[in-house]
């Protein structure tokens, strides 16, 4: 069975490696994409949404739907993982095998989590809010901040953050920033655009369509990274416990 | 931007191959935990392939999410379930 396997692996990976060989070769100025695609968004990005970084332009607004149904991807995954692996007590009304509290955490380990978060924590909303001009954008910058939570989730115990940032409200949160960002496509459609087309959202904000955008993606990019914050922290929350919400790791 | 803007092949090279081979060791340690961290590097390596290829907002969330969060998160759930693989 193995040596099956083994060969079906080696056939099905020749082929695959066969069919790259017809690929454009790299950065290849004559290939379908670099003629007619690239070119459009290189050339006008900046004139009509204002946003040098024109991945950003690209991820949050000509293919804005896209990234608003990844947002509702992450969102489904990890509600899909709370409901695998919550656990109720009050329902199961099994023996609790807790694990022995963790009496003394270790001093070096929590003082430097301690430091570290709220430099990452800055570090990720500069990576929100500069989205714009450099690599980064909502979604990196909510991983970072969901991962300021895991590591100190990880340095003291998780029962110590989880009193600090309540599961309820996380996943109410993760809520919200789908929301957000299905809010400013919608307002678009209140004020006579497409939807999530922000560029009508000048006449609120008072600033030109082109300015408009850039705002847009901003309140867009704020949202997925809400979002994606809470599902990687209720993610690691469930993983780590096992769904029973104690000590973590 | 010309064409060239890559390094030397020869780190290219190292880069790929770093990434194969922490592929395939991923998949051949027994241990789930050793599995996950060596992802974790194939996650870096990636990172930097992608680095190289100028494709920077693939490399940061691929450092964010490939090697940051997901490693976590494997070892979390390899701590729950039977740490050694079968066969």
């Amino acid at each position: 069975m193995k040596l099956v396997s083994l060969v079906v692996t080696l056939l099905l990976g020749a082929l695959l490696l066969m069919a790259t060989a017809d690929f454009p070769d790299w950065g290849d100025p004559q290939s379908p994409a670099s003629l007619h695609v690239s070119d459009y968004y290189i050339e006008n990005s900046m004139e009509q949404t204002s946003v040098p970084n024109f991945v950003t332009s690209i991820l949050a607004d000509y293919r804005g739907y896209d990234t608003m149904f990844e947002t509702t991807v992450i969102f489904c995954a990890g509600l899909t993982v709370l409901t695998l692996l919550r656990r109720n007590h009050r329902r199961q009304k099994k023996v609790v095998m807790s694990r022995p509290k963790r009496e003394n955490q270790d001093l070096i380990l929590t003082s430097a989590a301690r430091m570290i978060a709220p430099m990452m924590q800055i570090f990720a909303l500069y990576v929100v809010a500069h989205g714009h001009h450099s690599p980064g954008g909502g979604f990196q910058g909510g991983v970072i901040l969901g991962a300021s939570f895991i590591l100190l989730a990880l340095a003291y115990d998780l029962r110590t953050i989880l009193d600090r940032l309540k599961e309820r409200r996380a996943l109410i949160m993760c809520g919200i920033g789908v929301a957000i960002y299905a809010g400013i496509g919608a307002g678009c459609l209140l004020l006579g655009g497409n939807f999530l087309d922000y560029g009508v959202w000048g006449k609120v904000l008072g600033v030109s369509p082109v300015e408009a955008r850039s705002h847009g993606m901003l309140g867009v990019e704020i949202g997925v990274a809400i979002t994606v914050m809470y599902i990687m922290f209720s993610l690691y929350a469930d993983l780590s416990s096992g769904g029973e919400m104690d000590e973590g790791l | 931007m010309t064409l060239d803007a890559s390094l030397l092949w020869q780190f290219d090279f190292l880069i790929v191959l770093m990434v194969i081979i922490c592929a395939v060791a991923a998949l051949t340690f027994k241990d789930l935990i050793t599995s996950a961290v060596v992802f974790g590097a194939y996650s870096f390596f990636m990172c930097l392939l992608w680095t190289e290829m100028l494709a920077v907002d693939v490399a940061f969330t691929e450092a964010a999410v490939g090697a940051g969060v997901s490693t976590v998160l494997f070892l979390g759930t390899a701590l729950h379930i039977k740490r050694r693989a079968k066969d």
